[in-house]
């Protein structure tokens, strides 16, 4: 042998080596069965993995305990628009708990003026009230998705003034010109999509907009399905979305043999159906309501507001906080109010 | 079976792997042979435990016949008959079975003196097998991690195996193991097609040789591999496919939980055009 063919060769070994080492993870891992035996439905864990996100979805202790008496804060405090009901003492027990849950370096005065707490001038204050009626809308409304565990401001924000997982539009990504031009919204490396090739941008459509995700056809035979590539594609591409927001693969909600086929599906599906909903909800009603109130620096590429999906809140959990409930120390936050 | 005159002489009794000459005979046309009688022993045994579970699972239906492995809790543990232990004396008989075959090939090989060449191309495809109601189960903890026997639900547990990674044509290894098939499909229509064409002629015409089909790819690719050498890139081609689909789910789930696409970043993050 050469002596050019035995470096090259062992370069090769070295390069194979780092990639065959470096790259996987090892057993013993942690399977958890969710079908009958034998059908592969199945969530896989590495459990070196999971110290990590368990430590890192820890739900806070609350601040004392709730206060149900007092004189109403509205009769009290001036500019109360959302709160005016609640007791004074839950009140200020709210608010020192939104500083913990959302600005704990910066403290009361990222959203209030210190010498006039009442005044809205700090656009924090603004977005802060109407994302304490989202947070009140999602637990009273939304209890299809959030069931008894619901959200508080802690959620999403987890300690930071705006959260880790919010999302904006997407420039569509450089496309080839001329008769190699293909519009589809992929082909390049797709965060959101697990860095699969797939379209980099399917929130848009689904979770601001309202594009039926209804790819499969529901009979084995083509009976009228036109549903394209492109468009399952897009689909796909949200799927892997909800998957890795939540640490699971597919087979948490469906079972693959017939992604369309409810009574095949885990009762999961039912709870993501309705977070879709819940998504486009929030996203246009409360965040899209936010237009013009945020600065220039906190919009996106396009100039849109930051928006919500699976990640938002799931982090990394099929639910978040690993299914802690905060809402019954606050119990303001359960319901709409005044 | 008729025999041919010149066969008997290669009928010749001794050379047996494991020594003496116990059923060292011949059947009709069939070497019998140690390995033969316990290749048809886990058969038949294997088999009637199929029928078994079929009869005690609910349909007759050929497409919808399974006999599922145990729940995950029973882990690497026997389990009940009707709850999976079925599953596992049948995988006993079926790897029983596989190995017999693989042993009567090695001693056929053996008796003529022949090389091993047979018994392990077929090792792979048994390995392969092996992979994945053995090896894998064992290093994931449970023998539930198998797959069922059944035509259809065999199928729906490779499909859902394969969402369990969100997009399994990203796994390295079954990129290669695809690749691999087409390839072994191709080079094998491609020596097909040469031999018969060399060796058919028109009517009238004299039958071609090898220096016809060497001409042939030099004038198409520049370069003809030869009558030895394609017999040997289509060995190896042929049992890369099968080995890289044994490795393709091995790596699945022992050595990677995530998705396949996101196991690329190490590519998307190099230096040099990250």
């Amino acid at each position: 042998m050469s002596f050019t063919l035995r470096l090259s060769a062992a370069i090769f070994a070295i390069i194979a080596a780092a990639i065959i080492f470096g790259t996987f993870e090892r057993p013993p891992m942690q399977v958890v069965q969710r079908g009958y035996r034998g059908v592969g439905m199945v969530e896989n864990y590495n459990p070196r993995f999971m110290q990590a996100l368990l430590a890192d979805n820890k739900a806070p202790q609350p601040l004392g305990a709730t206060v149900t008496s007092g004189p109403a804060a509205g009769t009290v405090y001036k500019n109360v628009k959302v709160l005016s009901n609640v007791p004074i003492g839950e009140f200020v027990r709210l608010m020192a708990s939104m500083t913990v849950w959302v600005a704990p370096q910066q403290g009361c005065s990222y959203c209030h003026n210190p010498a006039n707490m009442a005044s809205d001038e700090k656009y924090t204050k603004v977005v802060a009230r109407r994302m304490l009626q989202m947070v009140q809308h999602i637990n009273g409304n939304w209890g299809a998705h959030v069931q008894a565990v619901g959200v508080t401001c802690y959620t999403c924000h987890r300690g930071q003034p705006v959260p880790a997982y919010v999302w904006y539009t997407q420039p569509t990504p450089p496309v080839a010109g001329g008769y190699a031009q293909s519009f589809a919204g992929k082909n390049h490396p797709s965060p959101i999509a697990n860095n699969s090739s797939l379209p980099s941008d399917p929130l848009t459509p689904f979770l601001l907009g309202k594009e039926e995700i209804r790819v499969q056809s529901a009979t084995p035979l083509l009976t009228g399905d036109r549903s394209s590539i492109k468009q399952t594609d897009w689909t796909y591409a949200l799927m892997m979305h909800f998957s890795e927001s939540l640490g699971v693969n597919c087979t948490f909600c469906h079972n693959s043999r017939a992604f369309e086929n409810w009574a095949e599906s885990t009762p999961q599906r039912v709870t993501a159906w309705y977070g879709i909903r819940m998504v486009r909800d929030l996203n246009n009603a409360y965040l899209g309501s936010l237009m013009g109130v945020f600065p220039p620096y906190r919009l996106g590429a396009l100039g849109d507001v930051p928006k919500v999906n699976c990640a938002t809140c799931h982090q990394g959990a099929y639910q978040p906080l690993f299914g802690a409930s905060m809402i019954g120390a606050y119990p303001e936050l359960a319901h709409p109010t005044q | 079976m008729a025999m041919l005159s010149f066969e008997q002489k290669y009928r010749v009794r001794g050379g047996t792997l494991i020594g003496g000459d116990l059923f060292d005979f011949w059947f009709g046309p069939f070497y019998v042979g140690f390995f033969g009688v316990t290749t048809i022993f886990f058969s038949l045994l294997g088999t009637a435990m199929i029928v078994w579970g079929a009869a005690i699972g609910g349909t007759w239906d050929i497409w919808r016949i399974s006999i599922a492995p145990p729940d995950l809790s029973y882990g690497l543990g026997l389990a009940p008959l009707r709850a999976g232990g079925l599953w596992q004396l049948i995988t006993v008989c079926a790897v029983g079975a596989f190995a017999s075959w693989a042993l009567r090939q090695w001693e056929i090989s053996r008796k003529l003196g022949m090389g091993n060449h047979i018994p392990i191309a077929y090792s792979v495809a048994v390995f392969a097998y092996v992979s994945l109601v053995v090896i894998r189960p064992v290093l994931l903890g449970a023998w539930g991690n198998g797959f069922p026997y059944g035509i259809l639900s065999h199928l729906d547990w490779v499909s859902n195996v394969g969402y369990q990674y969100l997009h399994f044509h990203y796994n390295p290894a079954h990129m290669l193991a695809i690749t691999f098939f087409f390839t072994t499909t191709l080079a094998l229509s491609m020596h097909g097609g040469l031999v018969l064409s060399a060796i058919n002629p028109k009517a009238g015409e004299p039958m071609k040789t090898g220096e016809h089909e060497n001409t042939y790819f030099r004038d198409l690719i520049g370069y003809s591999i030869g009558p030895l050498g394609i017999h040997r890139l289509g060995l190896f081609l042929a049992l890369s496919a099968g080995f890289w689909s044994a490795v393709c789910i091995l790596i699945s789930g022992p050595f990677w939980t995530r998705g396949w696409p996101e196991w690329w970043s190490w590519w998307l993050n190099m230096p040099i055009w990250h």
